[in-house]
């Protein structure tokens, strides 16, 4: 695929994205409000967040799987679905993503290959053309295409249903892979395999990577940026080692202080922070954070905090940002 | 009871699933022991065979299920007990708590109806004394605001509150063995480490014998005091967590902690290959197609159950090799 916009024009921007899933007799879950990012070339971008803040919308609505109520999508510099843009079709050709249960992803009633070609037909490649660039891709993820190709999936591992799944996606030598909780389902030592597969294929194929999981450990691991999600917004983004070394957000905090220890002699004492995140349907005014937040003050229920620009590291927090009216960003000023 | 009786007991346990040539060998020769007091680790991946030799010691399993072996709690013999005694035993001396919480409560009855009925179940009483031993507990899992949350349904909850009412049934009736089946695996980051702190306490607290079912390395490391690692349907190692966990002896269990990705960014390898089909299980060591250090002898015979170190056993061949190294 050629690349248009050049090097320095982001993969992939999103702009004001928001998502709102309305409730029957009223109301609305509020699944992603507001997200913005870019994603450079040739990088991995993490996104990290806990169970309802938005982050598998997110993926949806990065390929219009879900339509956004509001927000820009732009892909290497074309507005997705606006009349001189990149259309609908091109972009999920461009952009492909992996599931996370490998098994409900895969028609049950297919061989690997057929799964696989099963794009390339679509694009109007014929039987042979189409087999013979399955065979490359299942190839490409470490399956012999003589002994898997003819498996049906009940007949795959675990780790080998979401090598096909990869293979399915690469097979339309796409740009951009969102890989939304594509390892979470997997066994540890099946997961280290498949990460190491991606960490290849992206290194061969010149891939961008949108990550998206609830494991800090491997989001750290792979990501170059990543981006910390919290009831469908934004709390804070920055490059992977910047975010991990020194959190500005006081629920990044919280997650990389919820981590277990791997060592008996260092376990966690006292568990960081107490309840559940509140429900999306009905997030607290201000800073979403605000409720379990142990700096909490009036301010951060009266004034959604900025999420600053998107480049370097940011938090949305009031804290951080001299002027906010928060007590501790008078002393940061 | 003296220190020395286990509290529970398994004894070359085997658990097969169906029958003839397809029949899987679901659990092939487990045999362990819980103290009272301790914390006992299983600890292994999917079909490995954890949660089957867990659920064994409270009879759980489907009646398809062909199970040879001893399972003993509190010395007696769980597959000899009668319908009344094993309801005594369920839920009574021995309580499960299961992954998912949701499945595991009734949507139908109130939290409170439903901790009641158990403690009514095994220690009799009144309505109102079951309905105030249920506040109790709710109170002891920290619940917050546990008075309103007697009248909450399921669905009215959060996945943490949930797992907190589902603890908090197990312990109504004070069993003095707790069973975890993967009691965090659903739960967010943030809500895990609060419930396994809270069980950890609670284990202490009431100095229940507790076997935790786990495929996490972390969840293990926080809050057991032994490991046994099963791979295959066996137990390859097992052994005090800190000496497990620091000096592994297992090939199988050193590729399991060098699965684990890391945050300082060094590549994890990962065990290459997949398990066993245990319908059809290798005669050797199970572990032996994938094992970087296999040799002939491997797929011989299953080795056989070693002592490598206080407290501690392996099924290797080449332990003594490895120790030394």
């Amino acid at each position: 695929m050629p690349d248009r916009g050049g090097p320095a024009q982001p993969m992939l921007i999103a702009a004001g994205l928001r998502k709102h899933f309305p409730i029957p007799g009223g109301g609305a879950v509020r699944a992603v409000d507001g997200v913005s990012f870019s994603v450079a070339k040739g990088e991995t971008l993490g996104v990290v967040g806990e169970s309802g803040c938005g982050k598998s919308t997110l993926a949806r609505l990065l390929l219009h799987l879900v339509r956004p109520d509001a927000g820009e999508l732009v892909f290497d510099g074309e507005a997705v679905g606006a009349p001189r843009g990149i259309t609908l079709k091109e972009l999920r050709r461009q952009a492909q993503m992996v599931f996370q249960d490998s098994a409900s992803s895969l028609n049950p009633r297919m061989p690997a290959r057929d799964s696989v070609a099963f794009g390339p037909r679509v694009l109007g490649r014929g039987p042979a053309q189409a087999a013979a660039e399955a065979d490359e891709a299942l190839r490409r993820v470490g399956l012999d295409p003589m002994q898997f190709g003819p498996r049906y999936p009940h007949e795959l591992s675990g780790g080998q249903k979401q090598r096909v799944n990869i293979a399915r996606a690469l097979a339309l030598q796409p740009r951009l892979v969102i890989l939304d909780e594509a390892v979470s389902a997997l066994d540890k030592s099946v997961e280290a395999q498949v990460l190491s597969l991606l960490a290849r294929l992206k290194r061969e194929l010149g891939l961008t990577y949108v990550f998206i999981s609830h494991d800090l450990a491997v989001v750290r691991h792979v990501s170059d940026r990543v981006l910390v999600m919290y009831l469908g917004s934004v709390a804070e983004s920055g490059p992977a080692d910047d975010v991990f070394a020194r959190p500005l957000h006081p629920y990044t905090r919280v997650l990389l202080a919820s981590r277990l220890s791997m060592d008996p002699d260092r376990r966690v004492e006292q568990a960081p922070i107490v309840g559940d995140p509140p429900s999306p349907a009905n997030p607290p005014s201000g800073c979403r954070f605000r409720t379990r937040c142990p700096h909490a003050e009036p301010v951060c229920a009266d004034r959604v905090p900025s999420p600053g620009s998107w480049d370097g590291h940011q938090a949305a927090c009031h804290m951080v940002h001299p002027g906010s009216g928060h007590s501790a960003a008078a002393l940061a000023a | 009871m003296t220190g020395a009786a286990p509290l529970a007991e398994l004894d070359d346990l085997r658990v097969q699933f169906g029958a003839g040539p397809d029949a899987v060998q679901a659990v092939r020769g487990v045999s362990l022991h819980v103290m009272p007091g301790e914390v006992l680790c299983l600890l292994g991946e999917s079909g490995s065979g954890k949660s089957v030799s867990m659920r064994a010691l409270l009879r759980l399993l489907p009646p398809q299920a062909r199970v040879t072996g001893g399972v003993q709690v509190e010395g007696q013999e769980v597959g000899r007990l009668s319908g009344r005694a094993l309801r005594a035993l369920r839920g009574g001396t021995a309580a499960m708590v299961f992954q998912e919480p949701m499945t595991a409560l009734d949507p139908v009855y109130t939290v409170g109806q439903q901790i009641a009925e158990s403690v009514q179940q095994h220690r009799g009483g009144t309505r109102a004394a079951a309905r105030a031993r249920a506040l109790e507990v709710l109170d002891l899992v920290r619940v917050p605001d546990a008075a309103r949350r007697l009248d909450a349904y399921p669905h009215e909850l959060s996945g943490g509150l949930r797992q907190r009412v589902v603890i908090a049934m197990a312990l109504a009736c004070r069993p003095r063995l707790l069973l975890a089946d993967e009691p965090t695996t659903a739960l967010d980051a943030t809500v895990q480490i609060q419930i396994l702190v809270l069980l950890r306490g609670l284990q202490r607290e009431l100095g229940m014998g507790m076997v935790l079912v786990t495929h996490d390395l972390g969840v293990a490391a926080e809050v057991s005091d032994r490991v046994a690692v099963m791979y295959a349907g066996q137990i390859v190692e097992q052994g005090p967590v800190r000496d497990v966990l620091r000096r592994p002896v297992h090939p199988y269990t050193r590729g399991l902690l060098a699965s684990v990705v890391r945050a300082d960014g060094v590549e994890a390898p990962g065990i290459p290959g997949s398990p066993p089909d245990l319908r059809r299980p290798p005669p050797g060591c199970a572990f032996a197609a994938r094992c970087p250090a296999a040799v002939g002898a491997c797929s011989a015979a299953v080795p056989a159950e070693q002592k490598v170190g206080p407290g501690r056993t392996a099924r290797c061949v080449r332990v003594g090799e490895s120790v030394a190294a």
